[in-house]
């Protein structure tokens, strides 16, 4: 049976990625008036990355496994 | 955008990006594969209504704090943060870290050697099946209103938030929970709200974080909150001595009584909604660490959501206002401090996490209503009082149907409190009334073994009683306030703790006469289900730091601590 924590480590894994890469586009294109405070930050880059990593530990280490 | 445009598309707080909405989509995709997975291991009612009886205390522990984290509780709760200050984290500390522990050590093995499905059943079992049949309705009932009551809410904050119809956001979001919790049964819809808990965390973390940045830190935090409001609105206990001298007017006695010891040890060790998630642990020491792990959790979310409304006192530039005000003005709600935020901080992408998070607190809550549901109505309304020879891939059946049905019911209540809103105030207090008289009864039950089947009904049903009679006394007489909460200061959060205390005094009361009056069943039939009777299995021969009463410990020594450091 799978683990939920895989599941858990997919959903943190993907939503990190989306996450990471829409940090790194405003990162490298950023907008004129920003719509956020704290934008100079970029939450986005390091909180994507951050869920994107946990994500992927969680997906390798309760990988299903054949029996 | 021309004028004709702006005026069809409602108006909204906030706007979500391509990545945002695909977040939001991949969201429900994966609880429904979860759902779909899961099954092919729902196929007994053990299975589908108790999960197997298998969970771990990690996923039993965080599906039983995740089922009561629902998002009207986080925007609920950071808006009373907004209005009454740190206040609000009592209802997190002493109204529930004491009751999950209590839950955890004293009540959780009668539960559980019991082999109950449900809290009803309990009551089946200790006093009969009259009070089985009283609780067992009254809860059923309230839980799909509720369900309702909460769906239409959350529909309101989308269409506020992100200018979605209401129709839009009660249909997607309650056919998902249908169809995951139908196909999957309780395994399906811990597994989801496991997952639920994670995004909330994931999502609204970084409000907190990035506005204690912003306010300088927590001691500039205070200056600045005494500054625009009180230095009350810091202070946990210091202006508890008197109604008057703090934002919530209560006094700490309401506190300590009304929803430390009565309100609190209600909701978290006989509302089935919760109980349930516990109830599927796989073994007796899973059952007691579940709920401290909870309680653990528990003591946290103030962070992501109290915290959030005091930074609102704090950052936002505009001051908000109660709904009437709101809706005569243009302005912003209480309720609505924890968008805010979440457009303060959050750009492409962290939006639409957190806009996963408000609907996955949702969807758990729900599903919670749901599954508890469905096991009440098949294991203690149908199965004894309607059919009661059904085989057992019958109850499965009939559960799967009632989810079905309890999602569909919910709907429509939700639509009739589309139609007349004042619904809503009624609903959320007539739930209130069950949960204090109830936990008088199971807490007797457990630990009087002289308290006989008539005291358990009559004690019960009075209690119930007469909290409905205090609420409508309040009602048709606002004076009467000085009477049920003591102070004609108090305030609506103030009347719900000393209702709840009384109902709770006039059920011990009424329970304790009448079993005095009664005749008591004997030992032997009492065996397993009340305290001195029954021998309590010990959780292994496992090191201290595996044991439930040293995790206990310290979730306690934390408790105090914090309490003594915000005083």
């Amino acid at each position: 049976m799978i683990s939920i924590w895989f599941f858990i480590g997919l959903s943190l894994l993907v939503n990190g990625a989306l996450i990471l890469a829409a940090g790194i586009y405003q990162l490298v294109n950023p907008p004129e008036n920003p719509a956020v405070v704290l934008f100079n930050l970029h939450a986005g880059v390091w909180w994507g990355a951050i869920l994107f990593l946990v994500g992927a530990f969680y997906c390798l280490y309760f990988r299903p496994k054949r029996s | 955008m021309n004028l004709a445009l702006a005026m069809l598309l409602p108006e909204r707080l906030v706007r979500l990006s391509a990545v945002d909405y695909a977040i939001i989509v991949f969201y429900f995709v994966l609880v429904l594969a979860i759902g779909w997975y899961l099954k092919g291991r729902a196929n007994t009612g053990e299975d589908f209504f108790m999960a197997g009886r298998e969970m771990t205390a990690w996923v039993a522990g965080l599906s039983f704090l995740s089922a009561n984290l629902g998002a009207l509780e986080l925007m609920g709760w950071a808006g009373s943060a907004y209005q009454y200050g740190i206040l609000a984290t009592h209802w997190y500390w002493i109204g529930a870290i004491p009751a999950m522990l209590f839950l955890a050590l004293v009540m959780m093995p009668f539960y559980y050697i019991s082999k109950t499905h449900s809290v009803p059943g309990y009551l089946k079992l200790r006093f009969g099946e009259s009070s089985r049949a009283l609780s067992a309705v009254s809860f059923a009932f309230m839980t799909v209103l509720m369900s309702g009551v909460n769906m239409f809410a959350m529909a309101k904050v989308m269409q506020i938030v992100l200018g979605w119809p209401l129709s839009f956001s009660i249909w997607i979001s309650s056919l998902t929970v249908a169809v995951y919790v139908s196909l999957g049964g309780l395994r399906s819809a811990i597994f989801n709200e496991v997952l639920q808990f994670f995004l909330i965390w994931a999502g609204a973390l970084l409000i907190p974080i990035l506005g204690l940045w912003e306010a300088g830190g927590w001691t500039n935090l205070k200056l600045q909150i005494a500054h625009n409001f009180s230095a009350q609105y810091v202070h946990l206990w210091s202006g508890l001595d008197h109604f008057s001298t703090n934002p919530m007017g209560i006094h700490w006695t309401g506190i300590v009584f009304g929803l430390g010891a009565v309100l609190s040890m209600g909701y978290w060790t006989t509302d089935f909604l919760v109980v349930q998630r516990i109830l599927a642990a796989k073994d007796i020491r899973s059952a007691e660490m579940a709920p401290i792990i909870g309680a653990g959790f528990k003591m946290m979310v103030p962070f992501i959501v109290i915290l959030p409304g005091l930074l609102g006192l704090a950052v936002l530039p505009e001051k908000l206002v109660p709904e009437p005000i709101a809706l005569a003005t243009g302005g912003h709600t209480y309720n609505d401090v924890l968008p805010l935020m979440l457009a303060r901080y959050c750009g492409p992408g962290l939006l639409g996490l957190g806009i996963t998070a408000l609907i996955a607190g949702f969807m758990s809550g729900m599903a919670g209503n749901v599954s508890a549901f469905t096991t009440v109505w098949t294991y203690d309304i149908y199965r004894p009082l309607i059919n009661p020879r059904g085989s057992d891939h019958h109850y499965v059946n009939m559960g799967r149907w009632t989810t079905i049905i309890g999602v569909l019911i919910s709907v429509g209540t939700a639509y009739l409190v589309m139609q007349f809103a004042s619904i809503m105030d009624y609903v959320q207090a007539l739930f209130s009334f069950f949960i204090a008289p109830l936990f008088g009864t199971v807490l007797l039950g457990m630990l009087w073994k002289r308290a006989t089947g008539a005291g358990g009904f009559w004690g019960l049903l009075c209690g119930t009683l007469s909290s409905i009679g205090m609420w409508g006394w309040v009602k048709a007489d606002p004076s009467a306030l000085r009477y049920v909460a003591l102070s004609p200061d108090a305030k609506a959060l103030a009347q719900d703790m000393y209702q709840a205390l009384w109902s709770f005094l006039v059920c011990v009361s009424i329970t304790v006469l009448v079993s005095l009056a009664t005749q008591p069943k004997t030992d032997a039939e009492l065996s397993g289900l009340v305290y001195g009777l029954t021998e309590v299995p010990s959780v292994g021969d496992v090191p201290i730091y595996q044991k439930p009463l040293f995790w206990a410990g310290i979730v306690v020594a934390v408790f105090v601590v914090l309490n003594i450091i915000f005083w």
